[in-house]
Order: structure tokens, then C-alpha cells, then sequence
């Protein structure tokens, strides 16, 4: 499931929604990325990047075994501490969870079309794609 | 065609968005880029850098070869920045 929203998400609570009733989930791998350092605003393309997410989706249970997979991304100005990500995945194993997690961020931060301004005193900036970003991408091809 | 601006493409041209109709001599993404570049100094400052700059058509992201025609929403911006550290 993907979602793309201004609003706060509690991270339990997503997983429990996520997960509950089930009993064949025998690892939950949960990553909440956070606002580092000074508050930030989120821009995005919105039509390309819930199709995007929905294909990085798609690609993770292709990958893995997954039980169940969810992607939330806020937009819009955050806090430092805020939350800005969640990305979730639900499997029989933890190996199988663990690796679809970190594809899934990976991939997303070089490909979802998401730009981030971070607010500096001197006056706000936007931030620089990395290349080691492109390179933990590059590891999953 | 339909052209969508993000980011500091967004900024520098100083519209989000706007509909142009295609030159002829404009068949593909590279040509595009060329076209727009000339259409004065903001398009100028957005594009100069062209190795930081990306495409996407109806979506899709494309290569400089990608064909386009006169329907396409053709979406340009920076390298995507998105997720967390």
C-alpha cells in the first residue's frame, strides 16, 4: 500500500493495521527516515510518484516473499525530528524483510520524483542528490 | 504539449506549469531542451546545467532520444531528493 500525505503517521499503528490478524508474518521490518537538522519542505510530482511508488511496490514483492508492504511519504514543510518516511514490510522470515526494506528506500530515494529544500539560517537551499545514494541503489540491480 | 516545472526548474523559469505548442524541428527530449533553453534567461539559468536535469513524459522517466509529440505532459526537474539519510 502507498500513501502520500501532509499529515503526521504513528508507525505502531500503521504496522498494526498492516499486519493485524494475520499469523504467517514472522518478521516486520519497520524504517521511519526522519527531518535531520533543520526543517525541510517537500515538493513533489504527485501523479508520477504515487505510480512510482506503486511500481517500487510491486518490484519488492516480485523480489521477495512479502506478506505485506506500505510506503508512506509526507510532503509539504517539516520540523526538524518530524517524521518523513515509512516504509514497512511483512514476511515469513526476517532476511526476506530486511533486504525489501532497504530496496525499497534505496530505490525510492533515487527514482520517486520527490524534491527536498532544507531551511538553512542563511536561507533555504535545495538539496543535492548524493552519489553514494545512486551507488546503494545501483546494489540491488 | 503540456510542460511541468519542479524544484529549482520550477524556480529559475518562474512558472509551475504551461501548455506550448511544438515546434516542428522539436521531435525529441534533447530537442526540447534545446527549444526551451532559448526562450529567455530563466529558461537559460534552468537548463544550463543540463547533466542535473531530468525528464519524465505522462510519468515515465525518459532518456534525451525519447520521441514526443503535440499531447504529451512532459515533466522536467533536478535530480529527485526524496526518503530520508
Amino acid at each position: 500500500m502507498i500513501r502520500i500525505q501532509h499529515e503526521d503517521f504513528d508507525a505502531s499503528r500503521e504496522t498494526a493495521a498492516l499486519i493485524g490478524g494475520r499469523t504467517d508474518v514472522g518478521a516486520l521490518v519497520t524504517f521511519s527516515g526522519l527531518v535531520r537538522d533543520v526543517a525541510i519542505e517537500l515538493e513533489h510530482y504527485p501523479a508520477m510518484a504515487q505510480r512510482l511508488l506503486e511500481q517500487l511496490e510491486a518490484d519488492a514483492c516480485r523480489r521477495w516473499p512479502l506478506k505485506a508492504c506500505l510506503i508512506v511519504h509526507r510532503i509539504g514543510r517539516l520540523e526538524p525530528g518530524a517524521r518523513i518516511v515509512l516504509v514497512a514490510t511483512a514476511a515469513s522470515h526476517r532476511r526476506d524483510a530486511f533486504d525489501a526494506a532497504q530496496f525499497l528506500m534505496d530505490d525510492l530515494k533515487t527514482r520517486a520524483p520527490f524534491w527536498k529544500r532544507e531551511f538553512h539560517a542563511a536561507g533555504p537551499r535545495w538539496v543535492d542528490a548524493a552519489e553514494k545514494d545512486v551507488d546503494a541503489a545501483r546494489r540491488w540491480r | 504539449m503540456r510542460l511541468l516545472y519542479f524544484a529549482w526548474v520550477r524556480e529559475k523559469i518562474g512558472i509551475s506549469e504551461e501548455v506550448r505548442a511544438r515546434p516542428v524541428a522539436v521531435t525529441n527530449v534533447g530537442e526540447l531542451l534545446d527549444w526551451l533553453e532559448a526562450q529567455g534567461p530563466g529558461y537559460a539559468a534552468a537548463l544550463a546545467q543540463r547533466r542535473l536535469v531530468r525528464v519524465a513524459v505522462d510519468g515515465e522517466a525518459v532518456d534525451c532520444r525519447h520521441t514526443i509529440s503535440d499531447d504529451d505532459e512532459i515533466a522536467i526537474f533536478p535530480p529527485v531528493t526524496g526518503g530520508a539519510s
